[in-house]
């Protein structure tokens, strides 16, 4: 294990949260079971409370994740010089196998927690409770998962040592590999760039359509999540191209540095955010039936599709308008 | 208009403390009109009153509020009764807040801010900006008579002054109903009686008035439209009109 | 208007107005808090500090330096190695190199002695660290006397000092001739210290290193990025063991701030009451203690990071130089560069901000559900 403050600070940050989310999942589990809406007894009222806690925890547990996320790419980046080969963040993850799976967790815990936050300001509107089911079911899977992460994590951490031969992100995203991330930097750039710009086009398209008809709205999330998917998959395939100028460097992290502007902070937050919120709208789909909610639902999920159509529109933006200002060229 | 029906509140249920504070109540307030409700401390007023104010849920038992409107119960069901027994806290402060004004016995002014500070507190919460509401603060000051001690700490206050600025803290939202608790306690007769003819002023200006007392200052006076008497949570007789 | 921003602006502004009425109470916090953020943050920077200043001084140190072992020890090197080693592809030059260590028994001090590589010094003339200066207590143009290793005194002009600013580096620095360091250490014809090898590309070094010692088997190569890496875990590790204890002493500020958020005054816990009868809601109540909690941290983070920073860069870490640089009797006075970036801020919010913030949320949540109608029936 390397010595490293922000190591000690991931995971203290990382048991931090994961004691949380136990907690919360604890008392998350008690309300699912004795939950009684029309009962003033004592110890609904002592449920309704916890309620309160439970979403705070949350909100900070979201907070608390997002910084994590990007403490963690930070701190791979800037541990890459302890390993021989690992030119950035890249190398540092591929040390040993939990690197990249963290990693994952981490992005799909984001997302969740997101979702999971979204369902319950949806919640606390109406007055009774109505999606108090569905919110700790949900909050069921999420604690697991950052559980995984904060052992994931420490594995990852713990196993680290310096002076291991490593690859770097040279070798890792370059296009001769067969691996899953080669697979990804090896995707041709022509059709990438038009299977990128199509889906991106369908996914505005059916936001528009759902945001003025109000029609769509499984489709628009599905879309929404496929466009984070493809977009990812762009990002390495292409577009980190046209920041580095670089007709073979695929790296993912470095566009997260200084010396481009950390503009891999606004990409990567545009589409964080419009998936979560893309999400938001497909997750609230089954209970826009829900009296208590008839009123709140659709305006939410106008808001939401909104956001979503604005932070893949900037997405797309920046990656425009970079493809257009750069003279660098592919092929 | 609120309309119960066969209230009951019982506390630490299923505990060997378990007591009842309000026992199957049934009663209407008018809308406009002053009510009081009058017994000896322990009756179950101050209970009675709380879930009335939506601070609290019974235990069983209905509570319907008429003609009030809330941001969440939205549509063609905006005219019927709402029904306040099972809402959570989070609508219930709603309600509370846009349509009760409290005057508590012990005043509950916070120390160590200004009385305006205090009169503007229960607005912090709506979301309205700060200058509206400052200036409907110091404009319920004027009508009370404490503008001049706006900055001044509520410890420099007297017993009148500090009622005043209780009322003053009740109307900052412009409720529809006020409800005070033992209003006079701490009072002598005459502030006593000045705080009953600003209670005529607010009825004057249409506002439901509810008030628990044991006071006669009180309960006797012409103002009274409705008085309730109460005993062991229990309604023992009832006088006036209606 | 009624707009979520209102509200938050609203409970701002009392969360401030209700700071500044408990001031003796949120004080004594905001110093706690205030000095952890700056125990812990002067431990970053100077760390930082010093990794850098490392990396300065790599800078100029050759790709390559290949030593010859003996017996398991660094031994003099024949200088012939370096006209085979020069003869490998890729290798663009091979310079031996000539330096050592003295020790001063008249002031128990210790100098690095160094020949340049290009022949800057007549024999009979060096230039020294200002640590050296300081220890001898000579000026440019004075006489340093040093022992051969036969036992006779060699006279030494100094001709220039190093600027101080370079002072972590040469502090103990003396720089001469490699005639006079002959005439020190009388050292075998044809042998050096080591071999600097300069490799231009350097994707090849790790083959030529490689090169290097199947060709030479008593030898050892030393590539600069290994250096570097060394350094950085050196620097990292004494900084990292530090940073645990300090781990115990933010762990003893949690306690300290769960105690002070729990141990709410009978007047807190009926202010929240009042507000609560009055028609603030549970997440109202909460938002305040949200922004209490921000107002809080935001202070203690920014005073303890200006105070780190001038402790660090301005008093060069006065307080806890001695754990992290080594003990030596020329001991460099040197003042660090300053530069801090987001990274170091954003791992010293991490250790500060993120415990004080989780310990006190299931307090304010306890303070937060003070049942409404209580403040009625106290």
């Amino acid at each position: 294990m390397i010595q490293h403050p922000a190591i000690l600070a991931l995971t203290i940050a990382s048991l931090m949260t994961g004691l949380m989310l136990i907690y919360a999942g604890w008392y998350g589990t008690w309300i699912l079971d004795k939950w009684d809406l029309h009962s003033g007894s004592e110890l609904q009222l002592n449920l309704e409370r916890r309620t309160y806690l439970i979403s705070v925890i949350l909100s900070y547990a979201l907070l608390f994740q997002i910084a994590s996320l990007f403490l963690y790419i930070f701190t791979a980046d800037n541990l890459h010089s302890q390993f021989t080969g690992a030119m950035c963040a890249a190398g540092s993850l591929g040390v040993n196998s939990f690197g990249y799976p963290v990693l994952i967790l981490k992005i799909l815990n984001c997302l969740l927690a997101g979702v999971w936050l979204i369902i319950n300001h949806v919640d606390t509107r109406g007055y009774d409770y109505p999606l108090i089911k569905a919110k700790y079911g949900l909050l069921n899977v999420l604690v697991p998962l950052v559980l995984l992460e904060v052992v994931f994590q420490f594995v990852y951490f713990f196993n680290l040592k310096a002076d291991v031969i490593t690859s770097c992100c040279g070798s890792l995203f370059s296009t001769d590999k067969h691996s899953i991330a080669g697979e990804i930097a090896g995707l041709p750039s022509g059709p990438m760039q038009a299977a990128f710009f199509g889906i991106m086009a369908a996914t505005v398209v059916c936001g528009m359509v759902f945001f003025l008809k109000k029609r769509g709205g499984y489709l628009f999330a599905a879309l929404s999540a496929l466009t984070f998917l493809v977009s990812s998959a762009a990002l390495v395939s292409f577009i980190c191209l046209y920041f580095y100028e670089l007709p073979s460097h695929h790296c993912p992290f470095c566009i997260l540095q200084k010396e481009y502007h950390y503009i891999g902070y606004a990409l990567y937050a545009t589409l964080l955010g419009g998936t979560v919120s893309g999400l938001g709208v497909g997750v609230l789909m089954p209970f826009s039936t829900c009296s208590s909610l008839s009123g709140v639902i659709p305006n939410i999920q106008r808001r939401l599709a909104a956001t979503t159509l604005i932070m893949y529109l900037l997405f797309t933006l920046i990656v425009v308008w970079r493809m257009l200002s750069t003279s660098f060229t592919l092929g | 208009m609120i309309l119960l029906t066969n209230v009951t509140k019982t506390y630490n249920t299923g505990k060997h403390n378990q007591f009842t504070a309000v026992d199957d109540v049934s009663l209407t307030v008018e809308a406009g009109r002053l009510t009081i409700l009058k017994g000896p401390s322990g009756s179950g007023k101050t209970t009675l009153m709380a879930l009335i104010g939506c601070m609290a849920r019974p235990s069983s038992g209905r509570i319907q509020l008429h003609n009030i409107r809330t941001s969440f119960f939205t549509g063609a069901d905006s005219r019927a009764p709402l029904d306040i027994t099972s809402l959570p806290e989070r609508f219930l402060t709603e309600i509370r807040r846009t349509t009760f004004g409290f005057i508590f016995q012990q005043f509950n002014l916070v120390k160590g801010i200004s009385a305006l500070e205090n009169v503007m507190l229960p607005a912090y919460p709506t979301g309205e900006s700060q200058g509206a509401f400052r200036r409907r603060a110091l404009e319920l000051m004027e009508l009370f008579a404490v503008a001049r001690h706006a900055a001044s700490p509520v410890e420099w206050l007297s017993g009148g002054e500090l009622q005043r600025v209780a009322i003053a803290r009740a109307l900052i939202n412009n409720p529809a109903i006020v409800i005070a608790d033992e209003p006079t306690a701490h009072l002598d007769s005459k502030l006593s009686r000045e705080f009953m003819e600003m209670v005529g002023t607010l009825k004057a200006g249409g506002k439901t008035v509810l008030i628990a007392s044991h006071d006669p200052l009180v309960y006797d006076s012409e103002l009274a439209d409705t008085v309730i008497g109460m005993r062991d949570g229990r309604i023992t007789g009832l006088s006036g009109l209606s | 208007m009624s707009t979520p921003l209102n509200r938050h602006s609203n409970i701002l502004d009392f969360a401030l107005s209700s700071l500044l009425r408990r001031k003796s109470k949120n004080f004594s916090l905001l110093v706690v808090y205030t000095l952890i953020v700056f125990v812990i943050a002067s431990l970053i920077f100077f760390v930082q500090a010093l990794k850098r200043e490392a990396a300065q001084i790599l800078k100029e140190a050759p790709d390559m330096v290949v030593q010859r072992m003996v017996a398991g020890r660094h031994d003099l090197i024949p200088v012939a190695y370096g006209e085979q080693i020069s003869a490998i592809r890729g290798v663009t030059a091979v310079s031996p190199r000539l330096w050592g260590y003295y020790y001063d028994q008249v002031f128990g001090a210790n100098y690095t002695l160094l020949v340049p590589e290009k022949n800057l010094l007549e024999p009979g003339s060096i230039m020294i660290g200002p640590g050296v200066a300081r220890n001898q207590r000579i000026q440019a143009g004075d006489m340093l006397a040093l022992k051969t290793s036969r036992n006779i005194p060699l006279l030494l002009t100094v001709q220039d000092l190093y600027p101080s600013s370079s002072e972590l580096i040469s502090s103990d620095l003396i720089v001469l001739s490699a005639e006079d360091f002959q005439t020190m250490f009388n050292l075998p014809a044809g042998q050096v210290t080591d071999l600097a090898v300069t490799v231009a590309n350097p994707r090849e070094q790790v083959t030529v290193a490689a090169k290097i010692a199947e060709l030479f088997p008593d030898t050892r190569p030393i590539l600069k990025s290994e250096m570097l890496r060394t350094y950085d875990s050196l620097f990292e590790w004494r900084g990292g063991m530090i940073v645990v204890v300090l781990a115990v002493a933010v762990l003893s500020f949690i306690i300290f701030a769960w105690d002070k958020a729990t141990g709410l005054s009978a007047e807190e816990r009926k202010e929240i009451g009042i507000l609560k009868s009055i028609g603030w809601e549970t997440s109202d109540v909460l938002l305040l203690k949200f922004w209490e909690g921000i107002v809080v941290s935001l202070t203690a983070f920014l005073v303890g990071v200006v105070l780190a920073y001038g402790h660090v860069f301005f008093f060069s870490a006065a307080l806890f130089e001695h754990a992290l640089k080594g003990w030596s009797v020329i001991y460099p006075q040197f003042k660090l560069t300053p530069v801090i970036d987001v990274y170091q801020l954003t791992v010293l919010f991490f250790l500060t901000v993120l415990p004080y913030t989780a310990a006190t949320i299931i307090p304010a949540w306890l303070s937060a559900t003070v049942p409404p109608d209580a403040a009625m029936r106290s």
